[in-house]
């Protein structure tokens, strides 16, 4: 029997176990190692920020989820990784750190015969000062922030609703931001929430971002096929923000964050601010700081991270300029070269290089969405990796066998722009593939007859037959494993 | 709107007519836009899947 352990419970790691547990659970373990107890369904945060819908609604109790699969769960975090075992022997383990209160503080090694990484993002607000729900401005990246963000919004319609007027700034907290599509979304719901408040004439909206053009999302923006014209998406955000009344301000690092105040640089070097009474601004991610040692207890982390400490896997890594990107630099098993049974999936895999092109003010500071790994791709990569375990370990697969190369998939996505049945609109989005591949297709880098973007009321259907959906999916009830990712 | 007067940024992008904005929320279209928009994301995750 092999043990096969998994850390992190979001999208990634959620499905990863799911699937580990249906494909080898009769005859092998399963540990799930997470610091949450809840599996939150971060793309319906959106609508808690602005008092849509309930905590509740967007989260799932995961003990009660593993209990009935028969998933070991283990609500810690984990601390480092010994793939060459340590002074007991040569079992590979983990060391985690208990976060549930009876056990808070606690540590513990955990064997494992394949580790699954998916540890997802460390919010990292400490890179721009003043920066995050502890400082001065609001977020949206977890079930928590998003609650605050919307008693906040509440707070600001109260006010304008007494005749006061009210600054929003929406975007990014810093140059190497990605994750735009959260905060664009966000946006348009704050707008939204205004009208139908009857207060939309006391706010200035500004949306704040560190993308080059409109609508590039980390992706480099995408070309669509749309009134009789191949249009660039920077076209319809443009057009979507002068429609709603939003001033926008782009290729824009955030420096500071004041009470009420935002500092930014722009890559012309040039420094601004925007006066605020609520800002609601993401941060940049890094890897959550896991360690590696080896056998000897000699630290080898750079053997497994990047910098940023993102897990190194089979990507193409070689730093080279943006014109000699390949779709093929992109990983496509996910596996760790130094170790074979090691996996990264979701944002905690380096990718090789951004997607979109990096840029640099005049001062030297980095200004360009990194890649985006959220959401579709996260599952995908999850399941690949576990499938490419499965067939290790019962059908003598000697490599992994499974493959979901970002520059190989697509990707559908749905980003609101306010919510309601008969008057809610949001975007759907698909993109093919997510990574330009300029190869197989040399003038937009991507299959024009599967990206295609449209804004409408059936798009806010689609979002919310998403949430109940993927919700149902995560409480693995009958026939969850039919539901693609 | 303030952003939209001659030679301010929201001037210059195209923005929808009234007729394009019906259409947005007309349940008839959106319930065919529905029906149009889950084919083609059922294309995208069928390239997808290897």
């Amino acid at each position: 029997m092999a043990r096969v352990v998994i850390l992190g419970a979001g999208v990634a790691g959620h499905t990863a176990a799911s699937f580990a547990q249906l494909w080898l659970g009769k005859n092998h373990e399963v540990v799930v190692v997470s610091p949450n107890s809840k599996y939150n369904w971060i793309p319906s945060n959106i609508w808690v920020g602005v008092g849509r819908m309930a905590v509740e609604q967007v989260v799932v109790e995961l003990a009660p989820i593993y209990r009935k699969a028969g998933i070991d769960f283990r609500q810690a975090r984990a601390v480092s990784i010994h793939p060459e075992g340590g002074a007991q022997g040569g079992q590979p383990y983990v060391t985690v750190e208990y976060t549930e209160a009876a056990r808070s503080g606690e540590r513990e090694e955990v064997a494992y015969d394949y580790l699954v990484n998916a540890t997802g993002p460390k919010l990292n607000f400490g890179a721009t000062e003043g920066l995050g729900p502890e400082k001065n401005s609001l977020s949206v990246c977890t079930y928590g922030h998003a609650a605050a963000a919307a008693t906040a919004f509440e707070e600001s319609i109260q006010r304008m609703a007494r005749g006061e007027h009210q600054n929003f700034v929406i975007g990014t907290g810093h140059g190497l931001c990605t994750c735009q599509g959260a905060a664009f979304e966000y946006l348009f719901n704050i707008e939204h929430e205004l009208k139908r408040r009857g207060v939309r004439d006391k706010a200035t909206l500004h949306w704040l971002s560190n993308e080059y053009e409109a609508g590039d999302f980390g992706m480099g923006g995408m070309h669509l096929k749309r009134g009789g014209y191949i249009t660039h998406s920077k076209v319809f955000t443009e057009s979507l923000l002068a429609e709603r009344g939003v001033n926008w301000h782009l290729r824009a690092h955030t420096t500071a964050v004041e009470p009420t105040k935002v500092h930014y640089e722009t890559l012309d070097g040039e420094n601004h601010e925007l006066d605020f009474d609520f800002a609601m601004l993401i941060p940049p991610f890094a890897g959550v700081g896991l360690k590696a040692y080896d056998r000897k207890g000699g630290e080898i982390t750079e053997r497994l991270f990047n910098p940023a400490g993102f897990m190194w896997v089979d990507g193409a890594y070689q730093a080279k300029p943006y014109e000699e990107w390949k779709a093929a630099d992109w990983p496509r098993t996910y596996q760790n070269p130094h170790y074979p049974n090691l996996f990264a999936a979701g944002i905690a895999f380096a990718p090789p290089h951004p997607v979109s092109k990096p840029m640099k003010s005049v001062n030297g500071t980095p200004i360009f969405p990194t890649p985006p790994r959220t959401g579709m791709p996260s599952a995908m990569i999850g399941k690949a990796v576990v499938a490419s375990i499965r067939d290790m370990l019962t059908r003598g697969a000697t490599a992994a066998t499974h493959t979901a190369s970002m520059a190989e998939m697509g990707a559908a996505c749905v980003a609101s722009a306010g919510a309601g049945l008969f008057t809610g609109t949001a975007a759907s989005m698909t993109v093919f593939p997510i990574v330009p591949d300029f190869e197989k297709y040399p003038e937009y880098g991507r299959d024009l007859n599967l990206t295609f973007g449209e804004l409408g009321l059936a798009g806010h259907w689609i979002k919310y037959i998403l949430h109940v959906m993927f919700l149902y999916k995560a409480r693995q009830r009958f026939g969850w494993s039919m539901i693609p990712e | 709107m303030e952003n939209r007067k001659p030679y301010q940024q929201g001037y210059f992008p195209p923005v929808p007519t009234a007729t394009t904005r019906f259409w947005r929320t007309n349940l008839l279209w959106q319930a065919w836009r529905l029906l149009r928009i889950n084919m083609k994301m059922v294309r995208v995750i069928r390239a997808s899947h290897h």
